[in-house]
C-alpha cells in the first residue's frame, strides 16, 4: 500500500469539501482533512503525507505558522505545500512564499488548474 | 432535474448555505458585541479579528460558488474590517452601523439564495459598498523604522507573523506592554489540550499575539510552541500563572533576555515523562499527561477530529423520529398480542411476551428521548438575534431600551425555535414601536428613561413558555375598542370585556397606529403572529396594565415530532386530538347545554364556552343516539377556547402525525392521520382550523 496522500488544512467545511471533490476525481489519492492548524499538527506525525494544502486564516495557528513548522522539521521539510487562500494581504502571501510554500492558489480556484498543479508536484501522469 | 451531478451540486450549495448561515449568525452576535465595545471605546482585538475572519471566509466561500453579490459585499466588509483590525480606522458608532447594515443585507442575500428567489439586490449592494468606501481612509505610508527589530525576535518567529499579528505586536508595544515569549515543549499526543490550557490562562491576563509551532528536542514525541504574549503583568507573574515543567517564559526586547525555567512544585523534575527519551506511550502512562485515556488506543484517539460536534440535516432526524414512531406502534401491537394470548389461555408464554414487551418499551422510550434531545436547542440562540434587532430598532427610534434575558438554557425543538423566531421578532418590534415610550415621556411618568424588555423562557409541563414583557405604556384598551368600532368589527363596545378587546389586536388588518411602521418593513400584522404561533400548536396571550406595560405569553409544545394525543370516539368513529391543545375534559349531561343566539354553549366557571359537535362538523349520520352522559373536551389554540362534544374518551397515546397530502388540504378540521398500532388509522383533528371555522360560521 503506497497510496499518495494529501493533507488539507482549512477551517471551512465547504472549502474542504470542494478540495476533496477536486482531488477525488484525480483517482486513487488518500485525502486527510484537518479542520484547524492544530489538527494538521496532530495528523502529520501519524500519516504519510505527500502534499499539503493549507489556508492562511485559521483559528488556532495560521497557515504561515504551519508552513514555518513544516519547513523547520526534518521529517516534513520536503513536503510540497500549497497555500489555498482568498486573495488577501499581499504581505502574507509574500511571507508564505518566503517561508517555503511551493504554490499559492487563489480561492475561488479553478479545479482543473489545481489538478494540474497537484499532478505536477506528485509526479502523476 | 435530479440527475447525479445535479444533486451533488445541490448538496454542495446546501452545505455552502449551512456554513454561510452559521458565519452570518456568528457575525451578527459579534457585531452586537462590537457595538457595545465601541460605546466604551475598549475594543477587543480578538473580537475584531474574528469578525474579519468571518467576512473573509464568507467572501471565499461565496466566490467559489459563484454568488457574486455575497462575495462582493463580504469583500468590501472584509476591507473595512481589515482597516479596523490593523488600527487604520477607529470603530465609532457610524462605522458600526455601516457594518450592521451590511450584515443585514448579507443576511437578505443569503436568504434569497436559500429561498431560490431571483431578487435583484444590485442597488442595495451599490449603496452599501458606497457607504463602506466612504469610511475607508487611504492607508498610511508605513513608518520608516520598525520597533519590532528592538525586540530581537528570531527571524524564524518574525517570518511567520501575518500582517495582522505584526500589527498586534506593534500595538502592544505602543501601549507599553511587556512582550513575553512563552515557550512550551509538549507531547505530540496531547499538545492541543495542554496548549489550550496554557492559552486560556494567558488570555485571562493579556493578549496572545501568535502561536508558532517549532521543532523541539525530540521531533518524534514532542512539539514546541512559541507563544508571543503581550501583557501588563511582569514576567515573573506570568511565569507563576502558567507554572509547569514544560514551559519557559522569556521577556523580549528588555536588552538582557533572561530565561527562567518555571519551577514545578507539583511534579518532580525527575519524572521520566518530562524527559524527551520516552515514547509517547511511556510518557502517557507515566502519569504526567493531562487527563484523558492514555492507553494503547492513544493513536486512534489523537487522530480524532478536535471538533466534538456533528452537523446533521434536520430531515435525517425527522426520518429517525419516524422510525422511532413506527417502532412505538410495533411495540403496542406486540403488547396487544400478549393481552390476546393471555385471554386465550396461553398464560405462560403471554407473561413472557408481556415482560419482553415491557423491556422493549423502556428501551424505546430511551431511544425516543435520545432522538428528541438531539433536536433540542437552547432558546438562547434566539436571544442573540433578538438583541441585535432591539439595538438596531431602538437606535433608529431614538429610544433607550435594555433587553434582559432569562432562561436561555430552556430547550426547544429546532424547528419550533426557527418558526417562533419571526413572531417573536414582531412582538419585540411592536414593544419598541408602540410599547416603550420616548425617554422624555418616560421621565415625565416617573420612570427610568431607559425602557426594559424582559424575555424569559421556562418549561411548564410539556410546554415551553416564552414571555416578552415591556415596561412601556401598556395597551390602551379604550383606543382598541374605538378602532374596532370604526373598523366595523363590533356594533357595540359597551359589553366588550377587556380580554375580548385585546383579542381584536389579533384580527387581520387591525392596527392601533395610523402609520405603518417602517421597522417591520413587511407590513405583518398581529394576526400573522397569532397564525404562525398556532401553526406550531402554540398559543399566545396578552396581559396589559395601562402605564405599566404589556406582557405577551407564548406557550409552545416542546416538540412536534411525536406528540401525545387524546383519543376520542364520536358517532362510532375514532379521532385524535393533540394533547397540547387540550385544556381539560368534562363529563356532562344534555341539561348542561344551553342555547344562546342559536349557538350551543355551556357555562364553564366564569365564562361561556361555545360548543362544537363533531358529527355535525363532519356531517356524520348517527346510527345510535348520543349517550345520556358524554364528554366535552375543552380545547384552546392561542387565546381562543372551545368545547368539543364527544361520546367517549379512549385514552392517551403517542402518535406520529402523517400528512394526508395536498388532495385533502381543502377539508377543514383535519391536520393529518395517525396509525394507532393495531392496524387502525385515525384522523387527527386540527383544533386551530376547527375553531376558526366555527367562529366564521357563528358570526
Amino acid at each position: 500500500m503506497n497510496t499518495t496522500s494529501i493533507l488539507i488544512a482549512d477551517d471551512s467545511t465547504t472549502t474542504r469539501a470542494m478540495l476533496v471533490s477536486t482531488i477525488e476525481s484525480m483517482g486513487d489519492i488518500r485525502i486527510i482533512e484537518a479542520s484547524s492548524g492544530f489538527e494538521a499538527l496532530r495528523l502529520l506525525p501519524r500519516e504519510k503525507v505527500d502534499l499539503i494544502l493549507t489556508d492562511i486564516n485559521m483559528p488556532d495557528i495560521n497557515g504561515l505558522e504551519l508552513i514555518s513548522f513544516i519547513r523547520n522539521n526534518p521529517n516534513y521539510k520536503d513536503i510540497p505545500v500549497f497555500i489555498i487562500s482568498t486573495e488577501g494581504s499581499r504581505k502574507d502571501i509574500e511571507k508564505g512564499k518566503e517561508l517555503g510554500a511551493n504554490e499559492y492558489v487563489v480561492k475561488p480556484f479553478d479545479p482543473v488548474r489545481l489538478q494540474e498543479l497537484i499532478a505536477s508536484y506528485l509526479h502523476l501522469s | 432535474m435530479s440527475d447525479h451531478t445535479g444533486t451533488a451540486a445541490n448538496k454542495a450549495v446546501r452545505d455552502f448555505l449551512a456554513e454561510a448561515e452559521e458565519i452570518v449568525e456568528q457575525l451578527g452576535s459579534e457585531l452586537a458585541d462590537l457595538a457595545d465595545q465601541a460605546d466604551t471605546g475598549d475594543i477587543s482585538p480578538d473580537l475584531l479579528n474574528s469578525i474579519f475572519r468571518g467576512a473573509h471566509s464568507l467572501k471565499g466561500l461565496a466566490g467559489m460558488f459563484g454568488f457574486k453579490d455575497i462575495s462582493e459585499l463580504s469583500h468590501n466588509m472584509e476591507n473595512l474590517l481589515d482597516f479596523l483590525r490593523l488600527g487604520r480606522l477607529h470603530a465609532d458608532q457610524n462605522l458600526v452601523s455601516v457594518l450592521y447594515d451590511s450584515h443585514e443585507l448579507l443576511t437578505s442575500l443569503i436568504r434569497a439564495v436559500t429561498e431560490g428567489a431571483g431578487s435583484d439586490f444590485s442597488v442595495e449592494i451599490a449603496a452599501c459598498v458606497g457607504r463602506i468606501n466612504s469610511c475607508l481612509s487611504p492607508p498610511e505610508a508605513p513608518s520608516g523604522e520598525s520597533p519590532l527589530e528592538q525586540l530581537g525576535l528570531p527571524e524564524r518567529v518574525l517570518g511567520a507573523l501575518t500582517e495582522y499579528e505584526e500589527h498586534r505586536l506593534l500595538d502592544n508595544l505602543a501601549k507599553g506592554r511587556v512582550i513575553l515569549n512563552v515557550h512550551a515543549s509538549l507531547e505530540l499526543t496531547t499538545f492541543d489540550q495542554e496548549l489550550s490550557e496554557i492559552t486560556d490562562i494567558l488570555k485571562s491576563c493579556g493578549e496572545v499575539i501568535s502561536t508558532l509551532p517549532s521543532v523541539g528536542g525530540n521531533i518524534e514525541t514532542h512539539i514546541d510552541f512559541d507563544i508571543l504574549f503581550g501583557t501588563t503583568r511582569s514576567r515573573d507573574d506570568v511565569a507563576l500563572l502558567v507554572e509547569r515543567d514544560s514551559v519557559q517564559v522569556t521577556r523580549l526586547g528588555s536588552g538582557s533576555a533572561q530565561t527562567a525555567a518555571v519551577p514545578a512544585p507539583v511534579a518532580p523534575a525527575a519524572e521520566p515523562a518530562q524527559t524527551s527519551a520516552g515514547t509517547p506511550h511511556e510518557a502517557a502512562s507515566a502519569g504526567a499527561a493531562p487527563p484523558g485515556p492514555a492507553t494503547a488506543a492513544d493513536d486512534a484517539q489523537s487522530a480524532k477530529s478536535m471538533s466534538r460536534t456533528v452537523r446533521v440535516d434536520i430531515g435525517k432526524l425527522d426520518d429517525l423520529m419516524n422510525i422511532v414512531g413506527e417502532l412505538v406502534l410495533a411495540h403496542s401491537s406486540i403488547s396487544g398480542i400478549a393481552t390476546r394470548m393471555r385471554n386465550e389461555g396461553f398464560s405462560r408464554m403471554s407473561i413472557d411476551l408481556g415482560k419482553a414487551a415491557k423491556s422493549l418499551e423502556r428501551k424505546l422510550s430511551d431511544l425516543q428521548k435520545g432522538v428528541m434531545e438531539i433536536r433540542m436547542i437552547p432558546v438562547g440562540q434566539l436571544y442573540e438575534k433578538m438583541s441585535r434587532i432591539v439595538r438596531k430598532i431602538s437606535r433608529e427610534q431614538g429610544k433607550k431600551v435594555e433587553l434582559r434575558f432569562f432562561g436561555a438554557d430552556t430547550e426547544l425543538d429546532k424547528l419550533i425555535v426557527e418558526d417562533i423566531s419571526d413572531p417573536m421578532m414582531h412582538i419585540i418590534r411592536n414593544a419598541i414601536d408602540h410599547g416603550i415610550e420616548d425617554p422624555e415621556r418616560r421621565l415625565a411618568a416617573g420612570k427610568d428613561e431607559k425602557g426594559t424588555i424582559r424575555i424569559s423562557s421556562y418549561q411548564k409541563g410539556n410546554h415551553v413558555v416564552i414571555e416578552v414583557e415591556d415596561d412601556g405604556g401598556g395597551i390602551n384598551v379604550e383606543k382598541v375598542k374605538a378602532k374596532a368600532l370604526q373598523k366595523g368589527l363590533v356594533q357595540d363596545t359597551a359589553n366588550v370585556t377587556e380580554r375580548e378587546a385585546l383579542d381584536f389586536i389579533f384580527l387581520p388588518g387591525f392596527s392601533t397606529t395610523e402609520k405603518v411602521s417602517e421597522v417591520s418593513g413587511r407590513g405583518v400584522g398581529m394576526d400573522v403572529v397569532r397564525n404562525n404561533i398556532a401553526a406550531i400548536s402554540g398559543m399566545v396571550d396578552i396581559e396589559t396594565v395601562a402605564g405599566e406595560g404589556t406582557r405577551f405569553i407564548i406557550t409552545l409544545p416542546i416538540t412536534l415530532a411525536i406528540i401525545k394525543a387524546l383519543i376520542i370516539s364520536c358517532a362510532g368513529r375514532t379521532y385524535a386530538i393533540p394533547i397540547t391543545s387540550v385544556l381539560e375534559s368534562l363529563l356532562l349531561t344534555e341539561s348542561a347545554i344551553k342555547t344562546v343566539e342559536r349557538k350551543e354553549v355551556i357555562q364553564l366557571r366564569e365564562s361561556t364556552l361555545p360548543l362544537l359537535r363533531l358529527e355535525r362538523f363532519f356531517c356524520i349520520e348517527r346510527s345510535r343516539t348520543q349517550p345520556s352522559e358524554f364528554y366535552v373536551v375543552v380545547v384552546g389554540v392561542a387565546e381562543k377556547r372551545m368545547g368539543i362534544v364527544v361520546d367517549d374518551l379512549l385514552g392517551q397515546q403517542d402518535i406520529v402525525i402523517k400528512s394526508l397530502g395536498d388532495s385533502f388540504r381543502k377539508f377543514k378540521g383535519i391536520s393529518g392521520a395517525a396509525d394507532l398500532g393495531d392496524q387502525r388509522t385515525i384522523l387527527v383533528l386540527d383544533v386551530g382550523g376547527m375553531i376558526s371555522e366555527t367562529m366564521k360560521s357563528g358570526s
